[in-house]
């Protein structure tokens, strides 16, 4: 299982993010968003930022928490590599409670390739595949983002 | 599959797509929509389910594969009955083009295009997560958002006849700070004033071709003279507003029943709080991108002062080409107030509307349409055609043919300034890996783009500027 592959799309960026639970995918679909930005290689995990998100379905919390990592690099002026997070689901809704690591952008060591604006909700999915008979189930996420 | 009108004339057929209530029509040649997706085609028939859309889901001859409205799309919507989208606006909210005049030539200015393009590198901030050399308030951020460049104007950035000569006097009226959210005001105060990455750029260039001595003089080009552009939008306020609000409005579809072919067009019926209030944000990330633009103008005219003491350059025009606005139009004979949206297309009013600054009303207003890096810009004047066909609306640019993925496997960023410095073109940019996605090559040849709204009399070709230094973020 690939983390995430990147599909064609003449102006933005499209792409699959994979896990074999759901927290896996959510953490996949990060690291695409940012993977998409900058060499992921070349971000250290040097400091740690905490998120907590709530939502009402589990598509809007995944798209409030790849927008919610936008901002927060925008803001703080970070570039993150490393991103953990568990998921609950509960009456109102689903929760995310998690971590981010990575660092402060340095332009001298950190080459950006394009600037992610925005994660758009063109096709925006969450699927889960069973796998071949007593595999393990696998979840995708389909993300277009604007860049 | 589409239905040739006319020459530049093509039909989306009503039934190409579930639930669509009126046609598409894409303003095209044979050969441009020969490179057109299939999935463009399938965005503007999308477009054509909302509610209250009058006549057509319209696309120019740029149009591309967009999120939600193709690029290169226009649609109006009715107010009673009709729906307001972010999906027909996009993220960076009013990103446009501006161009000012000089009264340089370009033998005057060529010798010191290096020292110039550096300074505008180093004097107008660029480049992903940017900071601009600004410092404003809170206040002052509101006052960006809701009077845009009339407040840069009154806050020392530039002169009271900049205002006349932007669309909308560069003041979107209606706009609301009280739906900018926190983060959205937290990106924008430390951005305002910077040209951002991507495709925005500043451009020094050279009137090198008239097509209309009349058109030229009244909007104060001749050749040889150098230009300036400037393109970019609204930063990451605008990216926030968006993504706000395309949530309150996602409710807003279930809330009101809506049926959507893509949840990228999530939309709310006009008159709704949810329709307001995001009009209210939208016209103040509007607003900040003209007050953005202004800053940066009055940064370039000290840079030109710099080395030609007595420059001047004066603003011809700067157009908004992510938007949404009311105007009037007519429609079957009658006057009506519509919802205009324009996703990645520029406003191109023809002679008399009083929306046109009084230095060009009784020709059309000017419509600039920017290059790719390295590639001629044009300068057209709005005409008649635009009324009749497109709700006063043109092409934006060149439209991408090439993905961003496959620019960067085939062209290196080094290579790119390479060739450009060989074509005498000086360019800065952050980073080289930041040029490969924008090789003049990935987009549309745009004389052949320009040419469509020519000959469909929506916009007249006025002169084309080619470009000598350009800053990249």
């Amino acid at each position: 299982m690939e983390p995430f592959t990147y599909l064609e799309h003449t102006a933005d960026v499209k792409f699959l993010a994979h896990g074999r639970s759901l927290e896996e995918t959510f953490e996949n679909a990060a690291l695409a968003t940012f993977n998409a930005m900058i060499d992921s290689s070349t971000v250290r995990d040097e400091e740690t930022w905490p998120i907590e998100i709530e939502s009402e379905s589990l598509e809007s919390l995944l798209y409030e928490w790849l927008s919610e990592l936008l901002y927060l690099f925008e803001v703080e002026l970070a570039v993150f590599s490393k991103f953990e997070v568990t998921l609950a689901e509960g009456e109102e809704g689903w929760r995310l409670n998690g971590q981010i690591g990575g660092e402060r952008v340095d332009p001298e060591r950190h080459f950006f390739e394009t600037e992610v604006k925005a994660v758009t909700l063109h096709q925006f999915e969450i699927r889960k595949e069973e796998g071949e008979e007593g595999g393990e189930e696998i979840w995708t996420a389909q993300v277009v983002l604007d860049v | 599959m589409l239905d040739k009108v006319d020459d530049y004339v093509f039909e989306v057929p009503i039934g190409h797509q579930k639930g669509m209530r009126v046609p598409g029509r894409i303003f095209i040649s044979e050969k441009l929509l020969e490179q057109v997706e299939a999935g463009t085609i399938d965005q503007v028939a999308n477009v054509a389910t909302l509610p209250g859309i009058v006549k057509y889901s319209m696309a120019m001859p740029d149009a591309h594969l967009g999120y939600g409205f193709p690029i290169g799309g226009v649609a109006a919507f009715r107010e009673d009955g009709g729906v307001i989208s972010p999906g027909g606006v996009g993220f960076d909210i009013n990103c446009g083009v501006r161009m000012l005049r000089t009264d340089l030539r370009a033998k005057e200015v060529v010798p010191m295009i290096s020292n110039l393009v550096e300074d505008l590198f180093h004097d107008v901030p660029s480049g992903v997560g940017a900071k601009g050399r600004l410092r404003v308030s809170e206040h002052e951020l509101d006052e960006a958002f809701t009077r845009g460049a009339a407040w840069a104007v009154e806050a020392g950035f530039g002169v009271e006849e900049d205002l006349e000569h932007c669309e909308e006097n560069g003041q979107l009226e209606g706009a609301n700070p009280d739906h900018v959210s926190l983060k959205a005001k937290k990106r924008g105060r430390p951005q305002l004033g910077t040209l951002g990455s991507g495709n925005h750029f500043l451009e020094i260039q050279r009137v090198d071709k008239i097509f209309d001595e009349d058109l030229a003089k009244r909007f104060g080009l001749f050749e040889g003279q150098i230009t300036v552009m400037i393109h970019c939008g609204s930063r990451g306020a605008g990216h926030q507003i968006c993504t706000d609000h395309l949530q309150v409005l996602s409710k807003a579809v279930r809330k009101y029943g809506i049926e959507l072919p893509d949840k990228q067009l999530a939309c709310a019926p006009l008159g709704t709080p949810e329709a307001d209030n995001y009009f209210g944000a939208m016209a103040a990330a509007a607003n900040y991108a003209w007050a953005n633009r202004q800053i940066i103008s009055a940064w370039t005219r000290e840079v030109f002062e710099r080395y030609f003491h007595d420059a001047k350059l004066d603003l011809v025009y700067d157009v908004a080409h992510n938007v949404a606005k009311i105007e009037e139009h007519t429609v079957d004979g009658v006057r009506e107030r519509l919802y205009v949206h324009r996703k990645g297309a520029t406003r191109a009013f023809g002679p008399g509307r009083p929306e046109i600054p009084t230095a060009y009303r009784d020709v059309g207003q000017p419509v600039i349409i920017p290059g790719s890096m390295g590639t001629p810009s044009y300068v057209l004047c709005g005409s008649e055609g635009a009324m009749r066909l497109t709700f006063g609306s043109a092409c934006h640019g060149a439209g991408r043919i090439m993905s961003r993925t496959q620019a960067k496997k085939t062209y290196a960023g080094t290579e790119v300034k390479d060739v450009l410095t060989r074509r005498g073109i000086k360019v800065m940019a952050t980073h080289p890996k930041m040029l490969a996605e924008e090789a003049p090559e990935v987009y549309k040849p745009s004389d052949e783009v320009v040419d469509v709204v020519h000959n469909l009399d929506i916009a007249r070709k006025v002169a084309r500027v080619v470009p000598l230094g350009v800053s990249k973020g």
